[in-house]
């Protein structure tokens, strides 16, 4: 947030406390001024996929792991919490905390084994992961298999995870889940672990060198990452009361999970939400415009962005904002 | 839980397994040969598959022609599409971040699955009348005609990659650039032009492999998804950059594909080929045939 | 007790051998200096002994602890601090926060550490630099930052790759006395050096490797006498009559 220009580093600092105490105040006030169902629900998935580009950022934006797969772990907390409901009828809330360490352990049994792999290798791996959960998933009858699950109506309340005559508390329950995870990513930027995130992602084998255990740095990065991508997952369960492999697990959720972030600015705190804020309504705009999903207009300029941004500004679109300093 | 088909069954699939994986092998030569050179990963491979499928389709669709004799024409257009990938994109990303040249493709191939479907729409196509039809009996059972015209064509097309690369002077000076570049421009070689033609051949490989696909596959803006999937991990598992092992990794995935799918059961075929690509990739970082 | 043993270390990349049976020992306080032509596996001993590569046969002891089988980032938790030939700064890091990186296995709240990395910035002059990106710095600064960054881990034996290879004839001087600096801080050095002036000046011992094995190993003065030293650099067909100097190793030699 550079807009002073010449302005001293205290009034600088001034003043992005100022705009982000009023970015808050409006992301409070929302849903009080701007009474449109469909806006509300706009901004609730703007909000969730920016959590879950945040979330994927950590890994790949700080520590420089880049997965391709991390639908599976929204796979993981959808599955979670659903299952657990309805089969043992747990609370949602618990299976959304039940969801955390399930993903994290998986996230685990991925992470072990695969940082061994180098750049394009692990790309590749976690894809490939990615595609055996989804047809294990698919074939696995007792979570529903292909035709996935629909989750039983239950009356409004916040125990229940359910709400019909107002939506409101959805969007608060996700508002909250992105701020905690900007928040944990705020702190992780200022702290020991983000330095040695992203010495790692300069270079492993300099960082070994200053004495930094990479792997066990980079597990905590998944480990962190998947528990925020878990809990994205639960919440979108509750709020569409529906859930198949199609919709929790494909490749292209991984995909625009990254896509996001990278389009935005990776390994900027900023970025994974900019990038959700502009990408996210401009698909609902061009469904509006071209009708459908039919024509893929969206994943026109997705992808040409995508291409663009990787050539021409690494830095991401915030990093066209400022250019000095993080924000 | 394995389920033993009859013997007859077994070869059947076996050999068709085969088959397939001379197609694998040609489609992954061309990754290959890319990340040979430059050490980049072209996520768009399926994407160009894609295109040589349409190009053949378009051709047969519009002019008549059978995709036998678009293939030539469909390498062509993917030599273009190859060459030009590189001159517009790839050449400014070459030594940049791992996330740039992940990402710098990644978002070409969204580019041109949603362009596909733009102008093509998801409708599935498939060339309906073409000169190869029907079973053919291959070694006592019978095989898909068009499945083994393919397969033929692909390793002959495979075997003239190889021979280009290790008998001819261009070849040698693709193999010296991928080896040294600094080396390669010591000794007079235009490395900018080596980059691109790789490029250039490494697409003309997929635009060879569509057109036969094009002959017993649909067509549809997808289709690229699954073949540049299995095109990674035959690349992981012969070793990225080496030629012989996409040709025996190629193979391999097509048999266990095959495998998979009778022993197991069908939806697990592609289960059975990652699984297996990834437990030899974690063992063996380097894949069977990699050098480092 | 020897600081660092090593003990008939043999590391092979698949036919070649690259370190054959390499025996010695370097004292507490010691400066030695390792020295051979290119090929000769200096860098590789180096990978070896922090625990980048992983030998067939041999063992190194540092402090009594066997460093065989364990990872760099242990090896360098240990005291062994290293740098690398081929320079390998957090590029999109500043100089700074490259060095804080180091010093927050000591201190781990960023404030200290960034006090911590200072000194050692002010230590190899390099504090005017502080909030430059690594990539911006010449060769002979990233050389003083990456030495910065193997002190701030505080080691006790640092292991120097090439000091002031590719560094300008000028600041030669100002790396050599950084050495002179650290002896004064009690630690002991191994260092890499092609310039032989340099590592006659402030080696205390040297020892000689071609092709993988030791070919000298003593003082200066009369490793220089070393007729299979000669041999070495000079190839067979010509050997400097005994008590002239040898070249100046970077003269002769374009090392990369």
């Amino acid at each position: 947030m550079a807009t002073g220009g010449v302005a001293a580093p205290a009034a600088r600092r001034r003043l992005a406390g100022v705009l982000l105490l009023l970015l808050c105040l409006a992301a409070l006030a929302f849903p009080w001024v701007d009474r449109l169902p469909y806006h509300r629900d706009l901004v609730i998935r703007v909000f969730l996929y920016a959590m879950l580009a945040q979330a994927w950022n950590i890994l790949a934006g700080y520590c420089g792991q880049i997965s391709l797969g991390h639908a599976v772990f929204f796979g993981t907390g959808a599955y979670a919490s659903s299952v657990l409901q309805m089969r043992w009828g747990w609370n949602p809330w618990v299976g959304l905390g039940a969801g955390i360490p399930v993903a994290v352990a998986l996230s685990m049994a991925i992470g072990y084994p695969c940082f061994r792999l180098r750049g394009h290798y692990f790309a590749i791996a976690t894809i490939a992961i990615g595609e055996i959960i989804q047809t294990l998933a698919i074939n696995w009858d007792f979570i529903g298999g292909a035709r996935g699950l629909t989750l039983p109506f239950q009356k409004d309340s916040l125990l229940a995870f359910q709400f019909h005559t107002s939506k409101y508390p959805y969007y608060y329950i996700v508002l909250a889940l992105l701020i905690l995870c900007l928040l944990v990513s705020w702190r992780i930027e200022r702290t020991r672990l983000g330095y040695y995130f992203r010495a790692i992602r300069e270079d492993p084998e300099a960082a070994q060198s200053v004495g930094i255990p990479i792997t066990r740095y980079k597990l905590i990065a998944m480990a962190v990452s998947a528990a925020f991508v878990s809990a994205g997952g639960s919440f979108y369960a509750q709020y569409v009361l529906y859930l198949d492999p199609d919709s929790v697990l494909p490749l292209s959720l991984s995909i625009l999970i990254c896509l996001l972030a990278v389009v935005g600015g990776v390994g900027t705190l900023w970025g994974p939400l900019v990038g959700a804020a502009l990408l996210i309504p401009l698909s609902e705009f061009t469904r509006i415009q071209f009708g459908g999903t039919g024509r893929a207009v969206d994943l026109l300029i997705y992808g040409a962005l995508l291409t663009l941004v990787a050539v021409f500004q690494p830095a991401g679109l915030v990093g066209l904002l400022g250019r000095r300093g993080r924000p | 839980m394995l389920i033993i088909p009859p013997p007859d069954v077994l070869v059947q699939g076996i050999l068709s397994g085969i088959l397939m994986g001379f197609v694998y092998a040609l489609i992954a030569a061309g990754l290959s040969l890319i990340f040979g050179l430059m050490e980049i990963v072209n996520f768009a491979h399926g994407e160009f598959l894609m295109l040589a499928m349409y190009t053949t389709f378009w051709a047969y669709a519009l002019f008549a022609l059978d995709p036998l004799v678009s293939v030539p024409l469909s390498a062509g257009v993917l030599f273009l599409v190859g060459w030009l990938t590189y001159r517009g994109i790839i050449r400014r990303i070459l030594g940049g971040p791992m996330l740039a040249q992940i990402f710098a493709t990644f978002g070409l191939a969204i580019f041109l699955r949603a362009g596909a479907q733009f102008l093509w729409t998801p409708d599935f196509r498939q060339v309906s009348r073409a000169w190869v039809q029907g079973p053919v009996r291959m070694l006592g059972v019978s095989v898909g005609l068009p499945q083994a015209v393919a397969s033929v064509a692909c390793l002959v097309a495979f075997g003239a990659l190889y021979w280009f690369i290790t008998r001819t002077e261009t070849g040698v000076a693709l193999e010296a650039t991928a080896q040294d570049r600094q080396a390669a421009e010591l000794m007079g070689i235009n490395t900018e032009r080596m980059f691109a033609l790789g490029w250039g051949i490494g697409a003309a490989c997929v635009g060879i492999a569509g057109a036969f696909l094009a002959n017993f596959f649909y067509v549809f803006p997808h289709v690229g998804s699954l073949f540049a999937l299995i095109a990674y991990v035959t690349v992981a598992l012969g070793g990225f950059g080496s030629i012989p092992g996409s040709l025996v990794a190629g193979v391999i995935i097509g048999v266990i594909e095959v495998l998979g799918g009778l022993l197991i059961a069908p939806a697990f075929k592609y289960v059975a080929v990652f699984v297996l690509s990834l437990v030899v990739v974690l063992l063996r970082p380097q894949g069977l045939f990699g050098k480092f | 007790m020897a600081l660092l043993t090593v003990e008939g270390i043999t590391k092979r990349f698949g036919g070649l051998v690259a370190n054959h049976d390499i025996s010695f020992a370097v004292e507490q306080g010691e400066i030695v200096g390792l020295i051979g032509p290119n090929g000769a596996g200096k860098s590789t001993l180096f990978d070896v002994i922090t625990g980048y590569y992983r030998p067939e046969a041999g063992e190194v002891r540092f402090d009594g602890h066997r460093l065989v089988g364990r990872r760099p980032d242990q090896v360098n938790r240990l005291g062994v601090g290293r740098t690398f030939q081929k320079l390998r700064p957090f590029h999109a890091m500043t100089v700074l926060e490259n060095v804080m990186v180091a010093a927050m296995q000591h201190q781990a709240v960023p404030s200290a550490a960034r006090r911590e990395a200072l000194s050692y910035l002010e230590f190899v002059e390099l504090a005017d630099k502080r909030d430059s990106h690594a990539r911006d710095l010449s060769t002979g600064q990233r050389k003083r930052l990456e030495l910065a960054r193997a002190m701030a881990t505080r080691p006790r034996l640092l292991l120097l790759d090439e000091v002031t290879g590719g560094v300008d004839q000028r600041t030669i001087p100002t790396l050599v006395q950084l050495i002179g600096h650290l002896r004064g801080q009690g630690l002991t050095l191994v260092v890499i050096e092609h310039n032989m002036r340099v590592i006659m000046s402030i080696s205390d011992r040297i020892l000689a490797l071609h092709l993988g094995e030791v070919i000298a190993d003593g003082p200066p003065s009369e490793v220089v006498k070393e007729r299979r030293l000669i041999e070495a650099y000079l190839g067979d067909a010509f050997v400097v009559p005994s008590g002239e100097r040898l070249p100046s190793g970077e003269s002769s030699r374009g090392n990369a």
